[in-house]
């Protein structure tokens, strides 16, 4: 079937078997390889992007569906070559190790912060309840997350 | 000012966070367009005689390029023959003889997911479509279901073997140590079986043209790969070429590459097609090797004064189907039996057996973490026995500071430790004190959130392949450029920007024109790799190496060029410029320096360590017990793991915080399990329970820093430390919390059924 | 790991959903947020030939005040029945048990009437809305039809829906105290589904996976209704139920949560009312 989405601003048309999920649309589609597949259960989060503006695991979500949709993967992310504040605090937080985790902790970081733009500590670790990491612990994550948020009050 | 000891953001990150890393999955190479897609027809199985493949229907399917079975196999060499005895033993090889592992099941399965066959097809759906196609008629075999089953040997996974139990090491059954012992508490302890479960899964990727195998392969050391390559395929070195792109993580199950990836090489020479392999999750938690799995026995006598006179530890070892390590792992725990305790008898064995159950493998600390956290659960029965407070227990039986180096019962010579003074820091840290009395407090008052309090002092052993080595080479261009070459494979540990600390350092050269290559045995053909927390100790020491000969041959041309006497040439490492003394006019660049030489300037160096190195430290955690319910919640966990002198904080913190959270999964959290006929119940993330951020809290770190004489940075490793502290810290205090109920122990996971169980039954046992 | 092949249907108004399935008959599903049915597929445990998809139907995502009773569409995501100005006022209960659903992602799609018709006891809000005393509107060839929710749920994954029916409307009746409410969600981790879960709004009470479908705790309803108190009322929590036992928890253990958990639950609601 043929599907049309909006991906990172560009729009991409393709013919596609009509079982193809999301996230192998991005990636063998797209050509974009950021975001990726972790599990195969919608438990661990890495394949996040946002769809219209929103978080979703983009395992679970049929290309077909995201069809006249726009996606946001963590290529998408940086303007004019500047990272945004979520990518720039996991830098240096040091919120990234092996990075296979990192584009859907950040891309679930930033619809976090778009819903609440000053959340406490807790309500980051509850807000990541989706997304697993398996090399930093979380400390760093959490902590860029909430770096994040201070920057963003600080330009607000 | 040194760069070393500073917090240097890390140079990986940028790529990773807008471009994402590249994986093998990722690959976008020439080599590899139009690659064919392997899928694994894997055993659903725990035991049982295959007795027919059938592969038509697959085969008729679109998109179909091959299934390939064990039949197929022909172009590689026989196992060798039947000696009779078990091959290998206390190295981490896998056993041979009667008990050697194929590549494809032959005519046996062994457990639930082990390859049967492999179908290649154009596509990615199309190969899991296929998959389903091909029919395998099982005729099922008994099931030995966990190390106790394994012992009784009633069902033989190798009959030819004769037993279930390949490798034994007794442990000593005398009895005079314990006999003059006041107290002696016996006890069984389970360190559970663990999924490894890094976040990318195995991949390979494989060509074979004109000859030459290129293979690709996420791995934690690329060289390692083509030897065992080389082996399984019987070609030379120099037939192979291994690449190595970024790792989605690999805590210990990616050491070298496995049957699956094996196949995966052996397929594309087999067919000459490109191929690419990613395994799914489901296939990870069943295929991938997996950690601990661990039964042990113990026994610990002492004094009523707190003097621990005696430890026994019997372990078996639960290799599952194929012992793919030998008697390493068990070894280690046996090694490190005593911990960081002068017990005056000691006593450690072991048994590995098979069970139809996934390979047991490295998981982090790969047979410490086990033994840590049973003498640090002995220490703790121990002092519930005698009344004593936990940490007072452990300080009057440390081995003291002035009997470095000390040499162990169990045969481990440490180097150098302060393990009271961590214990003294860290519960100073955690506000131990104020810990007890809030405790006090809430026992009192029968509060339904009960307080634990868990204390760990512990050792380990890392780089304990040291003589091993590891590799660098370190170039200078002519444009003043550094380019290092190691051995050691990062995985996430953040080598290139240590590396290239060490280079800035050395030569003054900024760490932005310092690049890192790893994981290409064209490029490097010699090297060891990341493991055993060997990496900074002996990687970063051979690129400190490195720059030391480069900077030797530097002065020698610099005084050439100067005309000065090479004694008077010296570095400005702020600077980066090579100066006369006493002449600030006369300087030179490395790229001056560099261009003078005609070979340019090279250093290939290794380094080698004569002994491991034993970093220590002591962890405190606070829990909250829902004693109504079960349910633990780790409140707070403190920290002093000391490592020696630390070369870049951001990265040995973020060891530590991975190491402790995967202590807690194992704590509280994390188990493989399987059912009475060796199905496995764990087999997505749906059910396998790995951490969170919600289950976690934030983790207050403490410095210390005690270097070892080993190596010329002084530096042990840092990476397992996190993992192995963690685990009996929190073990302990989910104990601790419930022990004025009259509980002395609860197995690991504390899940919150095990821990309602352990609290109802001392509530009957109190009742009657 | 990808669904088996199957036809994919984009239903651009109730009206189409239901022409749709009428044609495909017993072969098509229907795909709200697709969270239920999506992982079922992936696993191979769900094949269904073809693929209603619903997420056309914009007008059936909605929040509204009817006076006496609050409508939520069937398509209305678990996100935006969380966030709902109207619920947090009227059904605070429902509003806050929506925000306990799987993780961030999943209420960014899946929807509440697709959690509802697959009818999963371990799920959430199908228990709260028994809690509530929920009325369920289905749409088919042959019109529309109100459902009690005690009749809705008929067992494991099984509802009253007929195959050519769509869930369209979700009507919560406004409890007389909407304050007097709780829900009790135990877990291991924050994503596991419920071990056991508690939905009490009044005098009302209801049991996540303690059974094959969603329960009301009709002992303990008995006794607070003679007047007991909240921990002797909660002691008649586990009659009735049929828990299964699973690597998470026993039967009896969940039995025991269940008395926990309600009397917790009672404990929260009478001191919230």
């Amino acid at each position: 079937m043929k599907v049309d989405l909006t991906v990172n601003g560009k729009d991409i048309s393709a013919d596609v078997e009509d079982r193809m999920l999301l996230v192998h649309f991005l990636r063998d589609v797209a050509d974009l390889t950021a975001t990726n597949v972790g599990c195969d259960t919608t438990s661990c989060g890495a394949c996040t992007v946002l769809l219209d503006g929103e978080s979703v695991k983009s395992c679970t979500v049929l290309a077909a569906q995201a069809s006249g949709h726009e996606i946001t993967t963590v290529e998408g992310l940086a303007t004019n070559g500047e990272m945004h504040p979520v990518q720039r605090a996991f830098h240096q937080e040091h919120g990234l190790q092996c990075g296979f985790c990192t584009p859907g902790m950040v891309m679930a970081i930033v619809s976090l912060l778009k819903e609440n733009p000053d959340p406490s500590e807790q309500q980051v670790r509850q807000g990541l309840e989706g997304n697993l990491c398996r090399c930093t612990g979380y400390h760093n994550i959490v902590r860029a997350a909430l770096a994040a948020a201070d920057e963003g009050k600080v330009s607000a | 000012m040194s760069i070393l000891g500073t917090r240097v953001i890390r140079t990986e990150d940028p790529r990773l966070l807008t471009a994402g890393a590249v994986y093998v999955d990722d690959l976008r190479v020439p080599e590899l367009d139009g690659a064919a897609r392997v899928t694994f027809v894997r055993s659903p199985v725990a035991h049982a005689r295959i007795t027919g493949i059938d592969a038509s229907a697959a085969l008729s399917e679109p998109g179909v390029v091959a299934v390939l079975t064990v039949q197929d196999m022909t172009d590689l060499a026989p196992p060798p023959p039947d000696s009779g005895e078990p091959v290998g033993g206390e190295g981490p090889a896998p056993l041979g003889g009667p008990w050697s592992e194929p590549l494809l099941a032959a005519d046996t399965v062994r457990f639930v997911g082990e390859p049967v066959a492999v179908v290649i097809t154009d596509g990615r759906y199309q190969g899991e479509d296929a998959a389903d196609l091909v029919t395998v008629d099982y005729d099922p075999l008994p099931a030995v279901v966990g190390p106790e089953a394994a012992l009784t040997s009633e069902s033989l996974l190798f009959p030819a073997a004769g037993s279930n139990i390949p490798l034994t090491s007794p442990v000593s059954a005398d009895d005079a140590p314990f006999d003059a012992c006041e107290v002696v508490v016996e006890q069984a302890i389970v360190n559970q079986r663990l999924a490894c479960m890094p976040l990318e899964g195995r991949a390979t990727a494989a060509t074979f043209e004109n000859g030459k195998l290129t293979v690709w392969h996420s791995s934690q050391n690329a060289q390692l790969c083509r030897l065992i390559l080389c082996g399984a395929l019987g070609m030379a070195p120099d037939q192979i070429r291994v690449i190595v792109p970024d790792v989605g993580g690999g805590f210990g199950a990616k050491v070298g590459i496995d049957r699956d990836g094996l196949v995966v090489a052996w397929a594309a020479r087999k067919t000459g097609r490109a191929l690419r392999w990613n395994e799914t999750r489901s296939e990870n938690l069943v295929g991938m090797t997996q950690g601990r799995a661990q039964l042990h026995h113990i026994k610990i006598g002492g004094n009523r004064d707190g003097k621990i006179l005696a430890y026994r530890i019997d372990v078996i070892q639960d290799s599952g189907a194929y012992s793919r390590m030998g008697g390493f792992l068990p070894m280690l725990t046996c090694l490190m039996a005593p911990g960081v305790y002068d017990i005056p008898a000691v006593q450690a064995g072991y048994r590995v057996v098979v069970t139809n159950a996934t390979p047991i493998s490295a998981y982090r600390g790969a047979g410490r973490p086990e033994a840590a956290a049973t003498i640090e659960r002995a220490v703790d029965l121990f002092a519930a026995e005698i009344g004593m407070d936990p940490a007072e227990v452990r300080r009057r039986n440390f081995v003291a500071p002035d009997k470095f180096p000390f040499q162990t019962k169990t045969g481990a010579l440490y180097d150098s430790g302060q393990y009271e003074e961590a214990l003294d820091k860290v519960l100073a840290g955690a506000g131990y004190q104020e810990l007890r009395k809030e405790q006090e407090r809430r026992r009192a008052s029968g509060d339904v959130r009960q307080l634990g309090i868990g204390i760990s002092s512990y050792v380990e052993i890392t780089a304990a392949d040291g003589a091993a080595g590891e590799t660098a080479k370190l170039e200078v261009a002519d444009d003043g450029t550094a380019t290092v070459y190691t051995g050691s494979s990062p995985h996430g540990q953040g080598h290139h920007t240590a590396w290239a600390m060490l280079v800035q350092e050395e030569l003054g050269i900024p760490m932005d024109k310092v690049t890192v290559v790893h994981g290409d045995t064209d490029l490097i053909p010699v090297g060891v790799g990341t493991y055993a927390s060997r990496s900074l100790q002996l990687g970063g020491s051979a690129v400190h190496k490195a720059a030391v000969e480069v900077k030797d041959e530097a002065r020698r041309q610099a005084a050439d060029i100067l005309e000065a006497a090479e004694a008077d040439v010296v570095l400005d490492t702020i600077s980066g410029l090579w100066q006369v003394r006493g002449d600030p006019e006369a300087s030179l660049t490395w790229a001056q320096v560099a261009g003078h030489t005609s070979g340019g300037l090279v250093a290939d160096v290794s380094f080698a360590a004569d002994l491991p190195t034993f970093p220590f430290g002591a962890h405190v955690s606070v829990v909250e017990v829902d004693t109504e319910t079960g349910k633990v919640t780790l409140l707070r966990h403190v920290t002093v793991d000391d490592a020696g002198p630390v070369l870049n904080p951001v990265l040995a913190e973020g060891q530590r915080h991975g190491g402790i959270a995967q202590g807690a999964a194992q704590a509280l959290l994390e188990e493989v399990l399987y059912d009475a006929d060796g199905n496995p119940l764990t087999s997505t993330l749906a059910d396998y329970a790995a951490i969170t951020a919600a289950e976690l809290p934030s983790y207050e770190l403490l410095a210390s820093e005690t270097p070892t004489t080993v190596n010329p940075l002084g530096v042990k490793g840092i990476g397992e430390a996190g993992t192995i502290g963690s685990t009996p810290a929190i073990q302990n205090a989910v104990i601790d919390a419930v022990a004025h109920l009259g509980i002395r122990h609860i197995d690991m996971p504390t899940t919150p059924q095990r821990v309602w169980t352990a609290i109802n039954e001392a509530q009957k046992a109190g009742n009657q | 790991m990808i669904p088996t092949p199957f036809t994919y249907k984009r239903a651009g108004s109730a009206a189409e959903a239901l022409e749709l399935v009428a044609e495909y008959g017993d072969d098509a599903k229907f795909l709200a947020g697709g969270h239920s049915l999506l992982p079922l597929m992936k696993l191979r445990l769900a094949a269904p030939e073809v693929i209603i998809d619903l997420s056309g139907l914009r007008d059936l995502s909605y929040v509204t005040d009817q006076g006496t009773y609050v409508a939520v569409g069937a398509l209305t995501r678990h996100h935006d029945v969380e966030h709902s100005d109207v619920l947090a006022r009227d059904v605070p209960l429902l509003a806050h048990a929506a925000g306990q659903v799987g993780d961030p992602q999943i209420r960014h799609r899946g929807t509440i009437g697709g959690s509802i018709a697959h009818a999963d006891p371990a799920s959430d809000l199908p228990a709260v809305l028994l809690a509530l005393d929920a009325t369920l509107v289905a749409q088919g060839s042959g019109g529309t039809r109100e459902i009690p929710i005690g009749e809705f749920f008929q067992g494991l994954f099984e509802t009253s829906l007929e195959p050519d029916e769509l869930l369209t409307e979700i009507r919560v009746p406004k409890p007389a105290s909407a304050g007097a409410w709780s829900f009790q969600k135990f877990s291991q981790r924050a994503i596991d589904w419920a071990i056991v879960g508690c939905a009490v709004q009044g005098g009302n009470v209801a049991l996540v996976n303690m059974g094959g479908t969603p329960l009301r705790a009709a002992g303990v309803e008995a006794a607070l209704a003679d007047g007991a108190a909240p921990s002797d009322a909660a002691a008649h929590a586990a009659e009735g139920t049929s828990a299964a036992d699973d690597i998470r928890a026993t039967r009896a253990y969940r039995e025991h949560l269940a008395r926990v958990l309600v009397s917790r639950a009672l404990t929260e609601a009478s001191s919230r009312a």
